[in-house]
């Protein structure tokens, strides 16, 4: 990577542990987030996205817990941090927003008692300054009428509305970098528009990086730079926007965007991925999508391919784009045109 | 707010009319005549008879029933039958007693069953969650009399450090408050417990952490607020149970109480005192259960009282 990465996660490896069982929700995941640009992070439910960005927070709870790997934020390796350091990073240069955000507010505190508590935490603002901020950080996201909001509890506002406040808590202290999780799943079609608007407005106006967590590829299509595609708590394929879309290149993404309406190619038809998401206890032992896989070869079955580097900063982790590739050398994986007939 | 408050006393009517009317006949429909009782068993049975006249015992129930209610509406509690002396001098300064005991019984099992569930949930199914629980378990187990006497064996007569009965100082306060104080510990501690685990694996708990909240400031400010409804529920119907069981820990400690004279005075079928204490007891229990609702509207401003 040439830019200068902002998050650096390498190798990150969470495991919950239940009943003795060890179930590993995010197993090796790798990648980088360049400085003031946008990483999505994309897969199914279950691929261990979300866990992966709790993990960089270490806001996993028990049972869970992160065994290995490096999350370097600016150079530093977080997982090296003590309790104390690591609250001092969380709201103020990382922030985070979630997937709920009728649950992620807590109901028996006032919006700006919410707001209030990350400045007070990290810039010591007293009440009044605090107040003073909260509704100019209101006013900032877009919600009308800020005075008379700061004193109101979150059931008196709708979803749309709380996740902007959401926004506003987690940019109180000019955070460097905001993890979104999933930030519009929960909310109307024409409400997600206007969240991920403003999350691209507030990037340029403040020069942050953000990690996108999400399931849409019409998101990722939307606001982000690059692209990490997550398959059973593994990366499997890395790449700018651009080319993730025009060149897609492991069998899982092409699975996904062959699924996608899309209004930029001639889309037969859409293409559903067969099978389901391998459960946890009975993972496959070589390629974690070998069993969906329609080119999987002997050697995907036995062996787990590496994530590899393919040139122009994109990585796969496939066994077709390398040396030991035992299948149709002439295998084309993507193929626009292509309708289920063909198959 | 007001209107609400002001609605709920004049809700409280009907209640307590119920509760006299239940009581009113409850003693009168059980055997046992107090007419008898006062003249002995050998009186002669004009005796008796002049006696019941005396009281009224003799008029239909209804009437008897409607002159007590009278007096009652008028705030005259009517006459013990035994002492004959007005029935507010014989509760007076019991009543006051009895409420001790059971506020500083409150206290304690709001105290220690708090701390006990908050350490419990926080840290769940380590050694002290399970040491708390079971002693919890124990604790509500226990009938409260034989905790009572168990007490009294132990600190006041083999090791003397507390006076076994009695009421009034601090020293002879706190085997009582302790007798009865700890079943509604236990039950605190317990919902406590549940209530505060249920809140922890909120979205919300997750947000506050997020925002580089202290572990500390997590569990007591945004985990115990939303916690607390069901706890306060709790203590709200403890309260009843605990006036209840201030009978049993009078009777152990030999206190001078509402309780005590409750007992007594259904031995003795002494009508006007039973009803007066009932009485009291009820207004008792229903305000303090108007208190717990109007909490839950400090507690969680989503919660319309007016609703």
């Amino acid at each position: 990577m040439s830019q200068e990465s902002i998050l650096e996660v390498k190798d990150l490896r969470t495991s919950f542990f239940v009943e003795g069982d060890e179930v590993k929700a995010v197993d090796g995941v790798t990648f980088d987030v360049p400085k003031g640009k946008t990483l999505g992070i994309v897969g199914e439910s279950g691929s261990g996205k979300s866990i992966s960005a709790l993990s960089i927070l270490q806001l996993i709870d028990s049972p869970g817990k992160i065994v290995g790997g490096e999350v370097h934020f600016k150079g530093e390796n977080l997982l090296d941090y003590s309790t104390a350091d690591m609250r001092k990073i969380r709201g103020n240069q990382i922030s985070m927003i979630f997937q709920e955000p009728m649950t992620s507010l807590n109901p028996v505190y006032t919006i700006g008692q919410q707001i209030r508590e990350a400045l007070k935490i990290h810039r010591g603002l007293d009440k009044k300054d605090g107040t003073e901020k909260a509704v100019e950080l209101l006013e900032l996201v877009g919600i009308p009428s800020p005075r008379k909001r700061v004193t109101q509890y979150p059931f008196e506002l709708s979803g749309g509305m709380r996740q902007r406040v959401m926004i506003a808590m987690a940019l109180a202290c000019n955070p460097e970098l905001l993890i979104a999780d999933e930030p519009t799943t929960a909310l109307d079609v024409t409400i997600q528009a206007q969240i991920l608007e403003l999350i691209k407005e507030l990037q340029d106006e403040f020069g942050m990086s953000v990690v996108m967590i999400t399931h849409d590829l019409g998101v990722v299509a939307e606001t982000c730079d690059y692209v990490a595609v997550m398959y059973c708590g593994k990366v499997v394929e890395y790449a700018d926007v651009k080319t993730l879309f025009k060149n897609p290149r492991h069998p899982y993404t092409v699975g996904l965007l062959n699924s996608l309406p899309r209004s930029d190619v001639d889309q037969e038809e859409l293409i559903p991925i067969k099978g389901t998401v391998p459960a946890p206890h009975e993972m496959p032992d070589g390629c974690r999508f070998a069993p969906r896989c329609p080119f999987a070869t002997e050697l995907c079955h036995r062996e787990l391919p590496n994530l590899d580097d393919v040139g122009e900063g994109e990585q796969i982790r496939c066994w077709i784009y390398t040396d030991e590739w035992d299948g149709d050398p002439e295998v084309k994986v993507y193929d626009p045109e292509r309708t289920s007939e063909d198959k | 707010m007001t209107v609400y408050i002001i609605r709920r006393l004049i809700q409280l009517i009907p209640v307590l009319l119920g509760v006299t009317i239940l009581v009113f006949l409850l003693m009168h429909l059980t055997p046992g005549n107090p007419a008898q009782l006062m003249a002995g068993e050998n009186a002669p049975p004009e005796t008796v008879e002049r006696i019941e006249d005396r009281l009224g015992l003799n008029d239909p129930l209804p009437v008897q029933y409607f002159d007590y209610i009278t007096g009652v509406v008028q705030g005259d509690l009517g006459t013990s039958m035994r002492y004959n002396t007005p029935v507010i001098d014989e509760v007076g300064d019991r009543f006051w007693v009895t409420m001790e005991l059971a506020i500083y019984a409150t206290l304690l099992s709001i105290f220690l069953g708090l701390i006990a569930g908050i350490i419990s949930a926080v840290r769940q199914y380590s050694v002290s969650d399970v040491t708390i629980m079971i002693i919890a378990l124990f604790g509500l187990s226990m009938p409260n009399f034989w905790l009572g006497l168990m007490l009294m064996q132990w600190f006041a007569i083999n090791l003397g450090w507390f006076p076994p009965t009695g009421w009034g100082s601090p020293s002879q306060v706190l085997l009582p408050v302790i007798t009865l104080g700890t079943a509604g510990a236990a039950i605190i501690a317990r919902m406590t417990r549940s209530s505060m685990l249920e809140v922890i694996s909120q979205d919300y708990i997750r947000t506050a952490r997020a925002k580089g909240v202290k572990e500390r400031i997590v569990v007591y400010k945004h985990a115990l607020k939303n916690a607390l409804i069901p706890v306060v529920t709790v203590v709200g119907l403890q309260f009843g149970s605990l006036l209840a069981g201030a009978v049993l820990t009078e009777e152990v400690f030999a206190i001078n109480g509402m309780g005590r004279l409750l007992v007594d005075s259904i031995m003795n079928r002494d009508f006007p005192v039973v009803q007066a204490c009932i009485l009291i007891i009820s207004v008792v229990f229903v305000v303090v259960n108007l208190l717990v609702d109007i909490s839950y509207r400090f507690l969680n401003k989503r919660i319309d009282l007016n609703e």
